[in-house]
Protein backbone atom coordinates (compact mmCIF):
# COMPACT_ATOMS: atom_id res chain seq x y z
CA UNK A 1 0.00 0.00 0.00
CA UNK A 2 1.26 3.49 -0.94
CA UNK A 3 2.90 5.36 1.73
CA UNK A 4 3.85 8.82 2.53
CA UNK A 5 7.87 9.18 3.29
CA UNK A 6 9.88 11.72 3.64
CA UNK A 7 12.29 13.22 0.74
CA UNK A 8 15.40 13.17 3.06
CA UNK A 9 16.31 10.65 6.20
CA UNK A 10 16.52 13.99 9.16
CA UNK A 11 15.77 17.18 7.36
CA UNK A 12 12.54 17.06 9.58
CA UNK A 13 10.51 14.86 11.94
CA UNK A 14 8.37 12.10 9.86
CA UNK A 15 6.31 10.23 10.42
CA UNK A 16 5.16 12.68 13.33
CA UNK A 17 2.30 14.69 14.82
CA UNK A 18 3.25 17.72 14.58
CA UNK A 19 6.52 17.31 12.21
CA UNK A 20 9.37 20.28 12.26
CA UNK A 21 12.30 20.90 10.39
CA UNK A 22 15.84 19.56 11.92
CA UNK A 23 18.79 21.62 12.57
CA UNK A 24 21.60 21.36 14.90
CA UNK A 25 22.64 23.30 17.46
CA UNK A 26 26.35 23.86 18.51
CA UNK A 27 27.04 23.58 22.30
CA UNK A 28 29.94 25.69 22.19
CA UNK A 29 29.25 28.79 20.21
CA UNK A 30 25.26 28.76 19.79
CA UNK A 31 25.08 28.32 16.49
CA UNK A 32 22.10 26.74 14.43
CA UNK A 33 22.73 24.51 11.58
CA UNK A 34 20.20 23.44 8.25
CA UNK A 35 20.20 20.71 7.74
CA UNK A 36 21.60 19.24 10.85
CA UNK A 37 25.80 18.47 10.57
CA UNK A 38 27.78 16.62 12.84
CA UNK A 39 30.33 19.45 12.98
CA UNK A 40 29.76 23.18 13.81
CA UNK A 41 30.37 25.44 10.26
CA UNK A 42 30.58 28.28 12.69
CA UNK A 43 33.49 26.75 14.92
CA UNK A 44 34.40 23.88 13.91
CA UNK A 45 33.27 22.30 17.03
CA UNK A 46 32.04 18.97 16.96
CA UNK A 47 29.54 18.65 20.20
CA UNK A 48 26.23 19.68 18.61
CA UNK A 49 22.64 18.61 19.65
CA UNK A 50 19.26 18.00 17.20
CA UNK A 51 16.87 20.52 17.51
CA UNK A 52 13.08 21.56 16.31
CA UNK A 53 13.34 24.53 14.62
CA UNK A 54 10.79 26.98 14.68
CA UNK A 55 7.56 26.65 12.88
CA UNK A 56 7.53 30.40 11.74
CA UNK A 57 9.21 32.84 10.65
CA UNK A 58 9.35 35.72 8.02
CA UNK A 59 10.56 35.98 4.22
CA UNK A 60 13.56 37.61 4.28
CA UNK A 61 14.47 37.18 0.36
CA UNK A 62 12.79 35.15 -2.76
CA UNK A 63 12.47 34.61 -6.30
CA UNK A 64 10.23 32.73 -8.82
CA UNK A 65 11.68 29.91 -10.52
CA UNK A 66 10.15 30.26 -14.16
CA UNK A 67 11.64 27.45 -16.06
CA UNK A 68 11.63 23.65 -15.43
CA UNK A 69 15.21 23.07 -14.02
CA UNK A 70 17.13 20.18 -15.40
CA UNK A 71 17.90 17.04 -13.51
CA UNK A 72 18.54 17.00 -10.82
CA UNK A 73 15.32 18.15 -10.55
CA UNK A 74 12.45 15.55 -9.94
CA UNK A 75 9.59 16.78 -9.17
CA UNK A 76 7.63 14.19 -11.49
CA UNK A 77 6.67 17.41 -14.11
CA UNK A 78 6.99 17.20 -17.68
CA UNK A 79 8.16 20.32 -19.86
CA UNK A 80 4.28 20.47 -20.50
CA UNK A 81 2.89 20.20 -16.81
CA UNK A 82 5.75 22.67 -15.05
CA UNK A 83 3.98 25.45 -12.96
CA UNK A 84 6.77 28.22 -11.86
CA UNK A 85 7.21 27.27 -7.93
CA UNK A 86 8.10 30.59 -5.33
CA UNK A 87 12.06 29.78 -3.63
CA UNK A 88 12.62 31.54 -0.42
CA UNK A 89 14.54 31.98 2.84
CA UNK A 90 12.70 32.49 6.00
CA UNK A 91 14.06 33.71 9.12
CA UNK A 92 12.98 31.41 12.04
CA UNK A 93 13.85 33.11 14.74
CA UNK A 94 16.43 32.27 17.46
CA UNK A 95 17.56 29.38 14.75
CA UNK A 96 18.46 29.77 11.29
CA UNK A 97 17.10 31.13 7.98
CA UNK A 98 16.01 28.22 6.02
CA UNK A 99 15.61 28.48 1.72
CA UNK A 100 12.72 26.24 1.18
CA UNK A 101 10.01 26.43 -2.07
CA UNK A 102 7.36 28.30 -1.27
CA UNK A 103 3.03 27.30 -1.80
CA UNK A 104 2.93 30.64 -3.21
CA UNK A 105 4.03 31.81 -7.33
CA UNK A 106 2.70 34.85 -7.70
CA UNK A 107 5.48 37.36 -7.23
CA UNK A 108 2.63 40.03 -6.05
CA UNK A 109 1.62 37.77 -2.86
CA UNK A 110 4.81 38.14 -2.18
CA UNK A 111 7.36 40.31 -0.06
CA UNK A 112 10.29 40.80 1.99
CA UNK A 113 9.52 40.70 5.59
CA UNK A 114 5.95 38.59 5.46
CA UNK A 115 5.30 35.97 8.30
CA UNK A 116 5.14 32.25 6.92
CA UNK A 117 5.09 28.53 8.19
CA UNK A 118 6.36 25.36 7.31
CA UNK A 119 3.92 23.21 5.88
CA UNK A 120 5.09 19.19 5.11
CA UNK A 121 2.96 18.09 1.72
CA UNK A 122 3.57 15.35 -0.60
CA UNK A 123 5.98 16.26 -3.48
CA UNK A 124 6.25 13.24 -6.10
CA UNK A 125 5.22 9.78 -6.35
CA UNK A 126 8.32 7.68 -5.79
CA UNK A 127 8.57 4.53 -8.24
CA UNK A 128 6.77 2.37 -5.55
CA UNK A 129 3.99 4.72 -5.54
CA UNK A 130 4.90 6.02 -2.28
CA UNK A 131 4.28 10.46 -1.55
CA UNK A 132 7.01 12.01 -1.38
CA UNK A 133 6.93 14.56 1.36
CA UNK A 134 8.90 17.68 1.54
CA UNK A 135 8.56 21.15 3.31
CA UNK A 136 7.94 24.12 2.07
CA UNK A 137 6.80 27.87 3.21
CA UNK A 138 3.16 29.28 3.28
CA UNK A 139 2.63 32.98 3.59
CA UNK A 140 0.76 33.41 6.61
CA UNK A 141 -1.33 36.60 5.15
CA UNK B 1 59.97 38.62 -7.42
CA UNK B 2 57.44 40.71 -9.36
CA UNK B 3 55.42 39.20 -11.98
CA UNK B 4 54.13 40.22 -15.55
CA UNK B 5 52.00 39.16 -18.19
CA UNK B 6 53.75 39.53 -21.45
CA UNK B 7 51.60 37.36 -23.86
CA UNK B 8 47.76 37.44 -24.16
CA UNK B 9 45.76 35.22 -26.42
CA UNK B 10 41.65 34.84 -26.71
CA UNK B 11 39.41 32.77 -29.18
CA UNK B 12 36.53 34.39 -29.73
CA UNK B 13 33.71 33.55 -27.19
CA UNK B 14 30.18 32.25 -28.09
CA UNK B 15 29.34 29.30 -30.75
CA UNK B 16 31.71 27.53 -32.52
CA UNK B 17 30.23 24.21 -33.70
CA UNK B 18 33.38 23.37 -35.67
CA UNK B 19 35.89 23.13 -33.07
CA UNK B 20 36.21 21.62 -29.47
CA UNK B 21 36.94 23.31 -26.39
CA UNK B 22 40.40 21.74 -26.13
CA UNK B 23 41.08 23.17 -29.62
CA UNK B 24 39.55 26.71 -28.62
CA UNK B 25 42.18 26.95 -25.84
CA UNK B 26 44.79 25.55 -28.05
CA UNK B 27 44.21 28.61 -30.28
CA UNK B 28 44.16 30.88 -27.51
CA UNK B 29 47.44 29.04 -26.28
CA UNK B 30 49.33 29.63 -29.75
CA UNK B 31 47.90 33.29 -29.81
CA UNK B 32 49.73 34.18 -26.26
CA UNK B 33 52.47 32.48 -27.22
CA UNK B 34 52.98 34.31 -30.61
CA UNK B 35 51.93 37.77 -28.67
CA UNK B 36 55.48 37.07 -26.39
CA UNK B 37 57.38 35.82 -28.91
CA UNK B 38 58.14 32.74 -27.49
CA UNK B 39 57.54 29.09 -28.18
CA UNK B 40 55.24 26.42 -26.59
CA UNK B 41 58.69 24.52 -25.30
CA UNK B 42 60.06 27.63 -23.86
CA UNK B 43 57.44 27.70 -21.30
CA UNK B 44 58.17 25.75 -17.72
CA UNK B 45 54.99 25.00 -16.32
CA UNK B 46 51.17 25.39 -16.82
CA UNK B 47 48.49 25.70 -15.23
CA UNK B 48 44.87 25.57 -16.93
CA UNK B 49 40.90 24.69 -15.94
CA UNK B 50 37.86 23.42 -18.12
CA UNK B 51 35.07 22.44 -16.52
CA UNK B 52 32.82 20.94 -19.20
CA UNK B 53 35.58 20.16 -21.99
CA UNK B 54 37.58 17.78 -20.71
CA UNK B 55 41.35 17.96 -19.23
CA UNK B 56 43.31 20.97 -19.80
CA UNK B 57 46.80 19.15 -19.69
CA UNK B 58 45.10 17.84 -23.22
CA UNK B 59 46.32 21.13 -24.08
CA UNK B 60 49.82 19.42 -24.79
CA UNK B 61 48.39 16.97 -27.14
CA UNK B 62 47.47 20.02 -29.18
CA UNK B 63 50.34 21.80 -28.50
CA UNK B 64 53.61 19.44 -28.35
CA UNK B 65 54.97 17.27 -25.93
CA UNK B 66 57.94 18.73 -24.03
CA UNK B 67 57.73 16.90 -20.37
CA UNK B 68 56.42 20.32 -18.59
CA UNK B 69 54.38 20.35 -15.84
CA UNK B 70 51.06 20.70 -16.36
CA UNK B 71 48.62 21.46 -13.68
CA UNK B 72 44.65 21.05 -13.86
CA UNK B 73 42.72 23.64 -12.22
CA UNK B 74 38.89 23.20 -10.96
CA UNK B 75 37.52 26.12 -8.67
CA UNK B 76 33.77 26.70 -10.34
CA UNK B 77 33.52 30.27 -11.93
CA UNK B 78 36.94 31.29 -10.23
CA UNK B 79 39.12 28.75 -12.00
CA UNK B 80 40.75 31.31 -14.51
CA UNK B 81 41.47 33.57 -11.00
CA UNK B 82 42.77 30.89 -9.17
CA UNK B 83 45.15 29.32 -12.34
CA UNK B 84 46.21 33.04 -12.44
CA UNK B 85 47.09 32.65 -8.75
CA UNK B 86 48.90 29.44 -8.90
CA UNK B 87 51.02 30.96 -12.21
CA UNK B 88 51.62 34.23 -9.67
CA UNK B 89 52.86 32.19 -7.40
CA UNK B 90 55.08 29.56 -8.69
CA UNK B 91 56.85 32.53 -10.43
CA UNK B 92 57.32 34.85 -7.40
CA UNK B 93 58.42 32.24 -5.54
CA UNK B 94 61.52 31.96 -7.62
CA UNK B 95 61.00 28.59 -9.08
CA UNK B 96 60.48 29.58 -12.70
CA UNK B 97 60.24 32.18 -14.77
CA UNK B 98 58.03 31.50 -17.51
CA UNK B 99 55.15 29.91 -17.96
CA UNK B 100 51.57 29.60 -19.51
CA UNK B 101 47.99 30.22 -17.95
CA UNK B 102 45.32 28.65 -19.92
CA UNK B 103 41.42 28.62 -19.56
CA UNK B 104 38.46 27.12 -22.17
CA UNK B 105 35.27 25.07 -21.77
CA UNK B 106 32.38 24.44 -24.14
CA UNK B 107 29.04 24.14 -22.62
CA UNK B 108 25.71 22.88 -23.69
CA UNK B 109 22.99 25.23 -23.69
CA UNK B 110 20.53 26.59 -20.95
CA UNK B 111 21.52 26.74 -17.37
CA UNK B 112 24.30 24.98 -15.54
CA UNK B 113 23.20 21.73 -13.65
CA UNK B 114 25.13 21.21 -10.81
CA UNK B 115 25.37 18.03 -8.68
CA UNK B 116 24.39 18.71 -5.00
CA UNK B 117 26.14 15.71 -3.31
CA UNK B 118 29.09 17.14 -5.34
CA UNK B 119 29.66 20.03 -2.90
CA UNK B 120 28.05 17.99 0.16
CA UNK B 121 24.36 19.04 0.07
CA UNK B 122 21.78 15.97 0.39
CA UNK B 123 20.10 15.20 -3.05
CA UNK B 124 16.46 16.69 -1.88
CA UNK B 125 18.34 19.79 -2.52
CA UNK B 126 18.58 19.58 -6.44
CA UNK B 127 15.02 17.05 -6.75
CA UNK B 128 13.18 19.93 -4.81
CA UNK B 129 15.00 22.43 -7.52
CA UNK B 130 16.83 24.57 -5.48
CA UNK B 131 20.50 23.79 -7.15
CA UNK B 132 20.17 26.85 -9.52
CA UNK B 133 22.71 29.48 -9.23
CA UNK B 134 19.72 31.83 -11.01
CA UNK B 135 18.21 31.55 -8.03
CA UNK B 136 20.66 32.99 -6.05
CA UNK B 137 21.20 35.52 -8.02
CA UNK B 138 17.84 36.36 -7.90
CA UNK B 139 16.93 36.07 -4.30
CA UNK B 140 20.27 38.25 -3.59
CA UNK B 141 19.54 41.06 -5.76
CA UNK B 142 16.04 41.36 -4.44
CA UNK B 143 16.93 41.59 -1.03
CA UNK B 144 19.34 44.13 -1.92
CA UNK B 145 16.84 46.12 -4.17
CA UNK B 146 14.89 46.08 -0.88
CA UNK B 147 17.73 47.10 1.19
CA UNK B 148 19.39 50.31 -1.21
CA UNK B 149 16.39 51.09 -3.53
CA UNK B 150 17.60 49.88 -6.56
CA UNK B 151 15.21 50.57 -9.61
CA UNK B 152 14.17 47.24 -11.85
CA UNK B 153 14.97 50.27 -14.77
CA UNK B 154 18.84 50.23 -13.36
CA UNK B 155 18.98 46.60 -13.97
CA UNK B 156 18.26 46.72 -17.66
CA UNK B 157 20.38 49.72 -17.90
CA UNK B 158 23.19 47.75 -16.66
CA UNK B 159 22.70 44.68 -19.36
CA UNK B 160 22.09 47.58 -22.13
CA UNK B 161 25.60 48.89 -21.37
CA UNK B 162 26.99 45.11 -21.66
CA UNK B 163 25.56 44.83 -25.13
CA UNK B 164 27.10 47.99 -26.13
CA UNK B 165 29.98 47.16 -25.21
CA UNK B 166 29.87 43.69 -26.86
CA UNK B 167 29.38 45.45 -29.64
CA UNK B 168 32.42 46.65 -30.02
CA UNK B 169 34.28 44.11 -29.01
CA UNK B 170 35.15 41.79 -32.30
CA UNK B 171 35.22 38.43 -29.61
CA UNK B 172 31.94 38.77 -28.17
CA UNK B 173 29.62 36.74 -28.63
CA UNK B 174 26.55 38.99 -28.31
CA UNK B 175 27.22 41.89 -30.65
CA UNK B 176 24.39 43.76 -31.16
CA UNK B 177 23.05 46.66 -28.67
CA UNK B 178 19.61 45.67 -27.24
CA UNK B 179 16.81 48.58 -25.98
CA UNK B 180 16.51 48.98 -22.32
CA UNK B 181 13.17 48.64 -22.94
CA UNK B 182 13.21 45.18 -24.74
CA UNK B 183 15.66 43.91 -21.95
CA UNK B 184 13.48 45.19 -19.38
CA UNK B 185 10.19 43.56 -21.18
CA UNK B 186 11.67 40.13 -22.24
CA UNK B 187 10.59 36.73 -20.35
CA UNK B 188 11.02 36.86 -16.58
CA UNK B 189 12.89 33.85 -15.66
CA UNK B 190 13.91 34.54 -11.88
CA UNK B 191 12.25 37.54 -10.28
CA UNK B 192 13.36 40.02 -10.56
CA UNK B 193 15.92 39.25 -13.56
CA UNK B 194 14.90 38.94 -17.29
CA UNK B 195 16.16 36.49 -19.67
CA UNK B 196 18.47 39.48 -20.99
CA UNK B 197 19.72 40.34 -17.46
CA UNK B 198 21.53 36.86 -17.48
CA UNK B 199 24.48 35.39 -18.64
CA UNK B 200 24.48 31.67 -20.84
CA UNK B 201 26.77 29.51 -20.26
CA UNK B 202 28.99 29.59 -23.42
CA UNK B 203 32.23 28.22 -25.26
CA UNK B 204 35.90 30.29 -25.64
CA UNK B 205 39.66 30.54 -24.96
CA UNK B 206 41.82 32.80 -23.08
CA UNK B 207 45.58 32.05 -22.45
CA UNK B 208 48.51 34.46 -20.62
CA UNK B 209 52.43 34.32 -20.88
CA UNK B 210 53.28 34.96 -17.14
CA UNK B 211 56.87 35.66 -16.39
CA UNK B 212 59.32 37.24 -14.18
CA UNK B 213 59.11 41.08 -14.13
CA UNK B 214 62.82 41.77 -14.89
CA UNK B 215 62.63 39.60 -18.01
CA UNK B 216 59.27 40.76 -19.31
CA UNK B 217 61.18 43.78 -21.56
CA UNK B 218 62.67 40.57 -23.47
CA UNK B 219 59.48 39.80 -24.57
CA UNK B 220 57.15 42.44 -24.97
CA UNK B 221 57.16 46.32 -25.23
CA UNK B 222 54.24 46.44 -23.42
CA UNK B 223 54.98 44.35 -20.42
CA UNK B 224 51.88 44.56 -18.26
CA UNK B 225 52.17 43.53 -14.20
CA UNK B 226 50.17 41.87 -11.71
CA UNK B 227 50.31 43.88 -8.40
CA UNK B 228 48.30 41.44 -7.04
CA UNK B 229 46.45 38.21 -7.38
CA UNK B 230 44.21 36.82 -3.93
CA UNK B 231 41.35 34.19 -3.58
CA UNK B 232 39.24 33.56 -0.49
CA UNK B 233 36.67 31.21 0.18
CA UNK B 234 33.15 32.46 2.64
CA UNK B 235 33.66 32.81 6.19
CA UNK B 236 30.49 31.72 8.20
CA UNK B 237 27.57 34.12 7.46
CA UNK B 238 28.38 35.32 4.56
CA UNK B 239 25.17 34.67 1.80
CA UNK B 240 25.99 32.87 -0.78
CA UNK B 241 25.26 30.39 -3.76
CA UNK B 242 24.28 26.92 -3.01
CA UNK B 243 23.44 26.88 0.57
CA UNK B 244 19.89 25.43 2.32
CA UNK B 245 20.41 27.73 5.22
CA UNK B 246 22.02 31.52 5.97
CA UNK B 247 23.19 31.95 9.25
CA UNK B 248 20.87 34.55 11.02
CA UNK B 249 24.01 36.86 11.21
CA UNK B 250 25.27 37.95 8.16
CA UNK B 251 29.37 38.70 7.68
CA UNK B 252 30.94 40.44 4.63
CA UNK B 253 31.47 37.96 1.35
CA UNK B 254 34.44 36.07 -0.08
CA UNK B 255 34.39 39.26 -2.53
CA UNK B 256 34.97 42.06 0.07
CA UNK B 257 37.77 39.86 1.48
CA UNK B 258 39.08 38.98 -1.62
CA UNK B 259 38.65 42.58 -2.74
CA UNK B 260 40.52 44.23 0.65
CA UNK B 261 43.52 41.55 0.39
CA UNK B 262 44.03 42.76 -3.24
CA UNK B 263 44.32 46.27 -2.58
CA UNK B 264 46.82 45.99 0.57
CA UNK B 265 48.74 43.66 -1.80
CA UNK B 266 48.90 46.19 -4.69
CA UNK B 267 48.83 49.36 -2.33
CA UNK B 268 46.94 51.06 -4.14
CA UNK B 269 42.71 51.76 -3.27
CA UNK B 270 39.49 51.69 -5.29
CA UNK B 271 39.99 55.35 -6.06
CA UNK B 272 43.12 54.53 -8.00
CA UNK B 273 41.65 51.88 -10.46
CA UNK B 274 41.26 53.30 -14.04
CA UNK B 275 39.10 50.15 -15.52
CA UNK B 276 37.17 47.51 -13.92
CA UNK B 277 35.77 43.90 -15.05
CA UNK B 278 33.52 42.82 -12.30
CA UNK B 279 31.89 39.17 -11.86
CA UNK B 280 28.18 40.11 -14.04
CA UNK B 281 26.90 36.43 -13.62
CA UNK B 282 23.61 38.36 -14.27
CA UNK B 283 23.04 42.42 -14.05
CA UNK B 284 22.46 42.35 -9.89
CA UNK B 285 25.43 40.49 -9.43
CA UNK B 286 27.54 43.65 -11.11
CA UNK B 287 25.77 46.40 -9.26
CA UNK B 288 26.63 44.07 -6.06
CA UNK B 289 29.93 43.53 -6.77
CA UNK B 290 30.73 47.12 -7.78
CA UNK B 291 29.97 47.64 -3.99
CA UNK B 292 31.37 44.96 -2.39
CA UNK B 293 34.86 45.80 -3.88
CA UNK B 294 34.91 49.00 -2.67
CA UNK B 295 34.17 51.14 -5.83
CA UNK B 296 31.13 52.85 -4.27
CA UNK B 297 28.50 52.54 -0.89
CA UNK B 298 25.84 50.25 -1.17
CA UNK B 299 23.16 52.17 -2.65
CA UNK B 300 25.09 54.53 -4.84
CA UNK B 301 25.15 52.31 -7.71
CA UNK B 302 21.48 53.38 -8.89
CA UNK B 303 22.84 57.20 -9.29
CA UNK B 304 26.03 55.61 -10.72
CA UNK B 305 24.29 53.67 -13.44
CA UNK B 306 21.80 55.95 -14.51
CA UNK B 307 24.31 58.63 -14.77
CA UNK B 308 25.94 56.29 -17.70
CA UNK B 309 29.21 56.14 -15.11
CA UNK B 310 30.04 52.37 -16.13
CA UNK B 311 30.11 53.14 -19.46
CA UNK B 312 33.27 53.42 -21.33
CA UNK B 313 33.91 56.76 -21.61
CA UNK B 314 32.52 57.15 -18.23
CA UNK B 315 34.07 57.91 -14.61
CA UNK B 316 34.20 54.04 -13.60
CA UNK B 317 33.83 52.03 -16.54
CA UNK B 318 32.70 48.49 -15.66
CA UNK B 319 32.98 45.28 -17.83
CA UNK B 320 34.62 47.06 -21.09
CA UNK B 321 34.33 44.27 -23.13
CA UNK B 322 30.67 43.61 -22.50
CA UNK B 323 31.53 40.97 -19.38
CA UNK B 324 29.68 37.52 -18.96
CA UNK B 325 26.47 39.03 -20.17
CA UNK B 326 27.75 39.70 -23.87
CA UNK B 327 30.74 37.13 -23.51
CA UNK B 328 28.49 34.12 -22.00
CA UNK B 329 30.25 32.26 -19.01
CA UNK B 330 32.82 29.55 -20.63
CA UNK B 331 33.72 28.82 -17.06
CA UNK B 332 37.55 27.73 -17.32
CA UNK B 333 37.70 30.99 -19.26
CA UNK B 334 35.89 33.33 -18.52
CA UNK B 335 38.03 35.14 -15.08
CA UNK B 336 41.04 35.10 -18.22
CA UNK B 337 39.06 36.74 -20.19
CA UNK B 338 38.92 39.67 -17.40
CA UNK B 339 42.45 39.39 -17.80
CA UNK B 340 42.92 39.89 -21.32
CA UNK B 341 40.51 42.36 -21.56
CA UNK B 342 42.50 44.31 -18.89
CA UNK B 343 46.13 44.09 -20.31
CA UNK B 344 44.51 45.13 -23.56
CA UNK B 345 43.05 48.32 -21.90
CA UNK B 346 46.85 49.15 -20.32
CA UNK B 347 48.71 48.33 -23.77
CA UNK B 348 45.90 50.85 -25.29
CA UNK B 349 44.85 48.29 -27.96
CA UNK B 350 41.54 48.10 -27.05
CA UNK B 351 40.26 49.81 -30.15
CA UNK B 352 36.26 50.68 -29.81
CA UNK B 353 36.16 49.71 -26.30
CA UNK B 354 39.04 51.32 -25.52
CA UNK B 355 38.68 54.02 -22.24
CA UNK B 356 40.10 57.27 -22.78
CA UNK B 357 42.88 58.57 -20.63
CA UNK B 358 45.75 56.31 -20.90
CA UNK B 359 44.59 53.53 -18.09
CA UNK B 360 47.28 53.14 -15.35
CA UNK B 361 45.52 50.57 -13.46
CA UNK B 362 42.67 47.42 -14.02
CA UNK B 363 40.90 45.45 -11.45
CA UNK B 364 39.28 41.88 -12.00
CA UNK B 365 36.94 40.31 -10.09
CA UNK B 366 35.40 36.67 -10.74
CA UNK B 367 32.50 34.91 -8.42
CA UNK B 368 31.55 31.01 -8.26
CA UNK B 369 30.12 28.07 -6.43
CA UNK B 370 29.67 27.88 -3.72
CA UNK B 371 30.86 31.19 -2.45
CA UNK B 372 34.62 32.26 -3.33
CA UNK B 373 36.21 35.03 -5.08
CA UNK B 374 39.38 36.29 -7.30
CA UNK B 375 40.67 39.34 -7.42
CA UNK B 376 43.20 40.70 -9.45
CA UNK B 377 44.97 44.27 -9.80
CA UNK B 378 47.47 44.99 -12.95
CA UNK B 379 49.80 48.10 -13.70
CA UNK B 380 51.34 49.02 -16.77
Amino acid sequence: MAQQVAIAEGLFSWPAAQPALLGSRCDDCGIVSFPATDACMACSGRSVRVEELPRQGTLWTWTIQRFMPKTPYNSGETPETFQPYGVGYVELPGGVRVEGRLTENDPSKLRIGMPMEVVFAPYRRDAAGNEVVSFFFRPLD
Amino acid sequence: MDVAVVGIGIHPFGRTPSRSGLQQGAFAARAALADAGVAWRDMQFAFGGSASAGSADALVNELGLTGIPFINVANGCATGGSSLISAYNAIKSGEYEIGLVAGFDKHERGAFNADPEELGIGAWYGEVGMMMTTQFFAMKIQKYMHDYAISTDTLARVAEKSFINGSKNPNAWRREPIAVETIASSTMVNDPLTKFMFCSPSEGGVALVLCRADRARQYSDTPVYLKAATLKSRRFGSFEVFAPSQALVQVEGPTVDAAQAAFEMAGVGPRDIDVMQLQDTEVGAEIMHMAENGFCEHGEQEQLIQSGATHINGSMPVNTDGGCIANGEPIGASGLRQVYENVLQLRGQAEAHQVPGEPKLAYSHVYGAPGISAVTILAR
